[in-house]
């Protein structure tokens, strides 16, 4: 779990910092990375729990093929946090349960 | 053995190996590739014609004389499959590998490693080149380490130290 | 909004449909689901097999920015970033999300290029974070250069496990162990084994992972030998410390979109399972789809492009547009050369029987 600085093929151009919540601890990633991305770097596994035997999740595909890196991300729950791009100021938190919509009406 | 576990037998090296005569004349290609695929960058990659290929699927052929030891082709090849092999020197083999790692500094002191990933003995890097790869737009570094004579045809990769 | 063609996935396959429809005159909509484009190219730093003359010789992710430029700098294409397509509806509108947003689209004709999903290792535990899919881990490590564990574990030696294995150890982290259940390698080409056995990374063949240790994430592995039953044989163990496992244990064709608009699946093991019934041209059985890439049978990304380049083209001829059907027979033909290798033998059986099952229906 950490940021690769030196790769003998790629460079990575990271982006401008950008500040975030994980359960309402501050966390930092960079323009460019996907929620799920951030949480890595910042060396976050466990992503939320399954429904029934509350076993932990974290990320498998990475590309938005699986849902099992589900979370709530500013009060929305089930969002593919690997194909989410990081913005300023987001707050993610694990799920609890399905999650609810809390629609206006 | 190759099919079981990528590692080439005795035989399977000497196969491709050029005729010692070739190697102390100086630096040859030594093409280890063993599976028909379809791939032909080596090919098209030599400026003098030493390697060729019946068909997209067929394993390359070279014909040694032909080699000038330019390491085109070791940049080239997508399966990281060449080496040079030198045994000109009195002071010692030359082997130059491909190298998509952190590089060393000319000089270091490494462990060479044979086929199987063994540390076989001691070597000292002397030089490291960037060529181009086939389509020019990238380059690949070649790491060229002298390795005590007669190790030219097991030393394939080397560990830093 | 209305397109003449509308491609649905922008990796190889993807981009080189929309590049052959639009260069036919069709005017073409591409819907991605990422932020950027190129598909699983973006994560291969390894450069590719083939023709020297067609970019062989060149990495993944040079193609993959190659490719996207060339979709980005046409005119007759609009591309959709971050959008999904999500289903068909009745009135013929392909219902696309972006960003929260539903936005129909009416197509003429439409290319399905979604590509795969990686398979998963029915073991206890297997759920845990750390077990990861071998292509997430190049995903993490390679678009966003984060390494999402330090001591790993590979399952499944094909090529995707072996070019993880070295990928790894580019980014500086360790590979305890390949492990393979089959007694010798089976797809993986032996010049990519042979790269990473000279680095000294263990391959087991003839092994598999039998426990899968700790609560919340992975604190380690169990990996045994198998006899000809795949049953582990006792005494065999050996306990590897590593906190990452990836699966490299195949590929499936992601199928749910056509199976929603009606294109007509088999099952074919050695394309990856359940596969859209298509003809050489790609046409498939609902007269206004088209499929290629991995979506249509697993290969790689050569064969993707090449297949991509036929549906597109087949697409705009469909719609009277005027296109070249001789470039049409040399795309049909270099895709035969390249599936010509010997190691190639169980794909070649697969497309044998798709193309069967495309005569049996008379799909051209
Ligand atoms: C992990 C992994 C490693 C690989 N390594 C190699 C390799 O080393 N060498 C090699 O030659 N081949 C490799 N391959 C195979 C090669 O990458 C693929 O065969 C090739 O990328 C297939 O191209 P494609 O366009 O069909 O699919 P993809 O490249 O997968 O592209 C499909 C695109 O569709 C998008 N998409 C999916 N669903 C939707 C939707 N509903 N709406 C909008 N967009 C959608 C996806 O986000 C993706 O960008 C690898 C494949 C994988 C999965
Ligand atoms: S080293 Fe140069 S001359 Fe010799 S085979 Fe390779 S490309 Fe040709
Ligand atoms: S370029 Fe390398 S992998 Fe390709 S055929 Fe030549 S030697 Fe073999
Ligand atoms: S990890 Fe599979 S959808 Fe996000």
């Amino acid at each position: 779990m950490k940021r690769i600085e030196n790769h003998p093929i790629l460079t990575f151009k990271r982006g401008k910092k950008i500040k975030f919540y994980f359960e309402g601890k501050e966390m930092w990633g960079y323009e460019g990375d996907t929620i799920a991305s951030a949480l890595v770097a910042n060396g976050v596994k466990v992503f939320r729990e399954s429904l029934k035997l509350h076993r932990p999740r974290g990320f498998y595909c990475a590309i938005g093929n699986c849902s099992s890196c589900l979370m709530t991300v500013d009060g929305v729950p089930n969002v593919r946090t690997c194909i989410t791009p990081l913005k300023e100021g987001m707050r993610v938190e694990r799920i609890k349960g399905k999650g609810a919509l809390h629609y206006e009406n | 053995m190759l099919p079981v576990d990528g590692i080439p037998t005795k035989e399977d090296i000497l196969a491709k190996a050029p005729p010692a005569e070739r190697m102390k004349k100086g630096a040859v290609a030594m093409i280890e590739c063993w599976q028909e695929i379809p791939c032909n960058p080596c090919v098209v990659s030599c400026p003098t014609g030493a390697i060729t290929m019946e068909k997209l699927t067929a394993i390359p052929q070279i014909d040694f004389d032909k080699c000038i030891g330019c390491a085109l082709c070791v940049a080239a090849c997508p399966g990281l499959a060449i080496a040079l092999v030198d045994g000109s020197k009195e002071d010692g083999d030359r082997v130059s590998i491909p190298y998509e790692f952190p590089l060393p500094e000319v000089g270091e002191t490494v462990d060479c490693l044979n086929h199987e990933g063994r540390v076989v003995c001691e070597g000292t890097i002397e030089k490291v080149v960037h060529l181009p790869a086939v389509n020019k737009k990238d380059k690949t570094p070649i790491v060229t380490i002298k390795v005590p004579k007669g190790y030219a045809l097991q030393v394939r990769f080397f560990k830093r130290r | 909004m209305k397109t003449d063609v509308l491609v649905i996935g922008g990796g190889p396959a993807g981009m080189n449909a929309a590049i052959e429809a639009a260069r036919a005159g069709a005017s073409v909509t591409l819907v991605e689901r990422q932020a950027h484009l190129g598909g699983q190219l973006v994560k291969q730093t390894h450069k590719f097999f083939g023709w020297a003359e067609k970019g062989a010789g060149t990495r993944g992710i040079q193609l993959a920015e190659e490719w996207s430029k060339a979709v980005e700098e046409h005119e007759n294409i609009t591309v959709m970033l971050s959008s999904e397509a999500i289903g068909l509806y009745d009135d013929g509108a392909w219902m696309i999300e972006k960003e929260g947003k539903l936005i129909p689209i009416y197509p003429k004709k439409v290319v399905i290029a979604v590509g795969a999903q990686e398979k998963t290792l029915p073991i206890e535990n297997a759920d845990i974070p750390g077990v990861y899919g071998a292509g997430a881990i190049q995903t993490m490590m390679h678009v966003y250069g984060v390494l999402p564990g330090e001591k790993y574990l590979i399952v499944g030696a094909g090529n995707i496990g072996v070019i993880l294995a070295y990928q790894l150890a580019q980014a500086g982290a360790e590979v305890k162990a390949v492990v393979d259940v089959l007694p010798k390698l089976g797809g993986a080409y032996w010049v990519h084994v042979t790269k990473i056995r000279r680095m000294g990374i263990p391959l087991y063949m003839k092994h598999t992972v039998i426990e899968i240790k700790g609560t919340k994430w992975v604190e380690g592995a169990t990996i045994a030998e198998i006899d000809e039953k795949f049953q582990p044989i006792p005494g065999t163990e050996k306990e590897l410390d590593v906190d990452t496992i990836a699966i490299s244990i195949g590929l499936s064709p992601l199928t749910d979109l056509m199976y929603q608009a009606g294109v007509e699946l088999i099952w074919i093991p050695e394309l990856g399972g359940l596969v859209p019934v298509h003809s050489e041209n790609m046409r498939t059985n609902k007269p206004e789809i088209y499929v290629a890439g991995d979506a249509s049978g697993i290969e790689e990304a050569t064969t993707a492009a090449l297949e991509g380049k036929i549906a597109g083209a087949v697409a705009a001829k469909d719609l009277g547009f005027d296109v070249n059907d001789e470039a049409i027979e040399e795309w049909k033909k270099e895709l035969s050369q390249l599936r010509d290798a010997p190691l190639l033998e169980r794909l070649r059986q697969g497309l044998h029987k798709l193309h069967e099952a495309a005569k049996e229906r008379g799909l051209q």
